[in-house]
């Protein structure tokens, strides 16, 4: 069966160029659909369950990297193995550096045939390694190792993506943080060693104390940059809580795992990027 | 706490009060040669007398001054704090610096009644208008170094605010996006790729040039608008519609160069580029009761949306155009950010018309 695959890019030139440029480097490939946003990219995957994902990290309504941490929770890992993902970007020094070793891969644009020959090279060679000829312990180790590097992908392109913004103090890490109470117009100071979690919702960061609740306006990318990495762990693509607050970690029949908060009723979902935090050691 | 650890004592601040020293040192020199010469006293106890007043004073008032400066830039203490601090090293230094030269010269320690009365005056006029004209020397010395580097501050704030203009214009997403279009293009659609280059090429140079020319014709700042507009629509495709509306009697009217740039440029990034389905923009000029009234308007994902993320540049562009506004013309030039009827945003710029030659 030949490998399939999907490209996400916003751009029509540019989609139809890397479809042409993949023809001639991988004849065999055969590109199902082109997504031109990032919602209807994890919904064709989810539709299609192609091999390989050509993401571009720019796109509208849900950029790359989101559409990537969605695809990574909600694909059917029962029906087809996790899939090779590369990031497609027009201008990323960072990440193109943190990416520059990796196995998965990303490609600069304009795509150039040699870059995207070995490209091709790393896809194939990781697609034949990934046929577990079901053996249900090397199906698990080979999702394990698909997530791991999607784990990867996703930091050195979110670090990427990240220092292009003015991160001040990114590396003193905070200590107060100034935040509106939730349906109020009252600013307040509240210390950073009071929080349990954070929760991206919507335009907002829920900011959620033992007692109370809080919203903040900054892009959970930017204030997990300003974080002690020791203290918060992101669980979910939408979710940073405080280590020592969580109690126990439970899974569910289908698979999931969720946390328990001490200190909060709440039932914190945990991502499958994110899963290997709670294994047992 | 260890003396280092304080910023006012750091090494540069330290390296100044010893330069104050050297310099101290050879005044009183200078001093005492001058009174060993007038007074024909002994060259030693003189310089001896001189060299412990002025130290004393010096060490007091620098060591003091750094003090109780705290963290200012100028290191000196503001009002009254600065006089008694000088009196209290004049006291100090005069008091201390006899001392030592009665001890030197075998004197009963600080007897003035021993004193000749003018030699007693002489000495402490001498140590009190040396102090002075050296603190006043010193403070000058910091205070014009202080305005120094406020100007270097303020050039470097000016070249960043530049560079902040031009980084935000040649956007390196927006730029090699471009690129990766026109390489397809070439192969795919020569034609268009030269079309498409044109326009990159017509809107490199009014970018790289545009801060320094005062004014353009309407018709010109609507053109490179066209550029910018028609190379976004190459890459945003069937996403991006828009229309430009200038009435032929506004064309030859002057304005900023690139006044209009930052407001399309935010329309795209923040109105259609989030928006799936993409949208349309238009900007129109008018005339109305002697003023130009231009609207950049989008059917984008609207004000609200736009404000979260004051970090993607939409701040920067905007508080552009009202600080070119205000340059420009002062408080007639005005600027007002609403939500479209469709939607989107709709930025309305107004400023007087100039009289018609």
């Amino acid at each position: 069966m030949n490998p399939t695959a999907l490209i996400a890019e916003d751009e029509p030139l540019l989609a139809h160029a890397l479809k042409a440029e993949l023809g001639a480097a991988w004849p065999e490939l055969q590109v199902l659909a082109t997504a031109g946003d990032g919602r209807s990219a994890v919904r064709e995957a989810l539709r299609l369950l192609p091999q390989v994902l050509f993401f571009d990290i720019r796109m509208p309504g849900l950029d790359g990297l989101g559409a990537a941490a969605e695809l990574a929770d909600r694909w059917p890992t029962d029906e087809a193995p996790m899939p090779q993902l590369v990031f497609v970007t027009a201008y990323d020094e960072y990440a193109a550096r943190a990416f520059e070793t990796q196995a998965i891969d990303y490609v600069l644009k304009p795509v150039q045939p040699e870059r995207l020959r070995k490209t091709v090279l790393r896809l194939q060679q990781a697609l034949a390694s990934q046929h577990p000829h079901a053996k249900p312990a090397a199906a698990d180790e080979a999702l394990e190792r698909t997530l791991a590097q999607w784990r990867q992908l996703l930091a050195a392109a979110g670090a990427g993506a990240a220092s292009g913004l003015p991160s001040q103090a990114a590396r003193a890490p905070l200590k107060m943080i100034a935040a509106s109470e939730a349906g109020g117009n009252t600013v307040r100071m509240v210390p950073i060693d009071e929080v349990l979690y954070f929760e991206a919702a919507d335009k907002y960061i829920r900011v959620l104390t033992a007692t109370r609740e809080y919203l903040i306006r900054t892009p959970l990318k930017q204030l997990l940059a300003q974080l002690d990495p020791e203290v918060f762990w992101q669980v979910h693509r939408a979710v940073v809580v405080r280590s020592a607050a969580i109690g126990a970690v439970h899974r569910d029949e289908a698979g999931k795992l969720h946390l328990d908060l001490k200190g909060r009723p709440e039932k914190i979902p945990v991502s499958r990027l994110y899963a290997h935090l709670f294994r047992a050691m | 706490m260890s003396v280092g650890a304080l910023p006012r004592f750091r090494a540069e601040n330290i390296r100044s009060m010893l330069r104050h020293g050297l310099i101290t040192v050879a005044f009183c020199c200078f001093i005492a040669a001058a009174l060993a010469i007038t007074q024909h006293g002994d060259w030693g106890a003189q310089m001896v007398y001189s060299l412990s007043i002025g130290l004393i004073s010096w060490l007091f008032i620098d060591v003091g001054r750094l003090l109780i400066s705290g963290h200012r830039e100028i290191l000196w203490p503001t009002g009254p704090w600065g006089y008694l601090l000088v009196a209290g090293g004049v006291l100090v230094g005069f008091l201390g610096g006899n001392a030592i030269g009665d001890a030197w010269t075998h004197q009963p320690l600080l007897n003035f009644s021993s004193f000749e009365e003018r030699r007693l005056a002489t000495t402490i006029i001498i140590t009190l208008t040396a102090t002075i004209c050296m603190c006043f020397f010193f403070y000058s010395l910091g205070r014009s170094k202080h305005m120094r580097s406020q100007i270097e501050l303020a050039q470097r704030n000016a070249t960043e605010a530049r560079l902040k203009l031009l980084e935000a214009q040649l956007e390196p997403h927006m730029l090699f996006n471009t690129l990766a279009n026109l390489r397809v293009l070439i192969t795919a659609d020569p034609p268009r790729a030269v079309a498409m280059l044109d326009r990159l090429n017509n809107y490199l140079r009014m970018t790289l040039s545009g801060s320094r020319a005062l004014a353009h014709p309407l018709s010109a700042e609507f053109e490179r608008l066209a550029d910018y507009l028609e190379l976004m629509s190459v890459r945003m495709g069937a996403r991006l519609r828009y229309t430009l509306d200038l009435p032929e009697d506004l064309r030859d009217t002057p304005v900023p160069p690139l006044l209009l740039q930052p407001l399309v440029e935010n329309s795209i990034r923040h109105g259609l580029e989030p928006k799936v389905e993409g949208g349309r923009i238009a900007v129109t000029a008018r005339q109305d009761a002697g003023r130009l009234v231009i609207e950049v308007s989008d059917t984008g994902v609207g004000l609200d949306a736009n404000q979260p993320a004051p970090s993607g540049g939409s701040g920067f562009g905007l508080e552009q155009v009202r600080e070119r506004l205000a340059t420009v013309y002062g408080d007639q030039g005005r600027m007002s950010l609403a939500t479209a009827p469709a939607g989107g945003t709709c930025t309305t710029l107004s400023f007087p018309l100039p009289p018609l030659a």
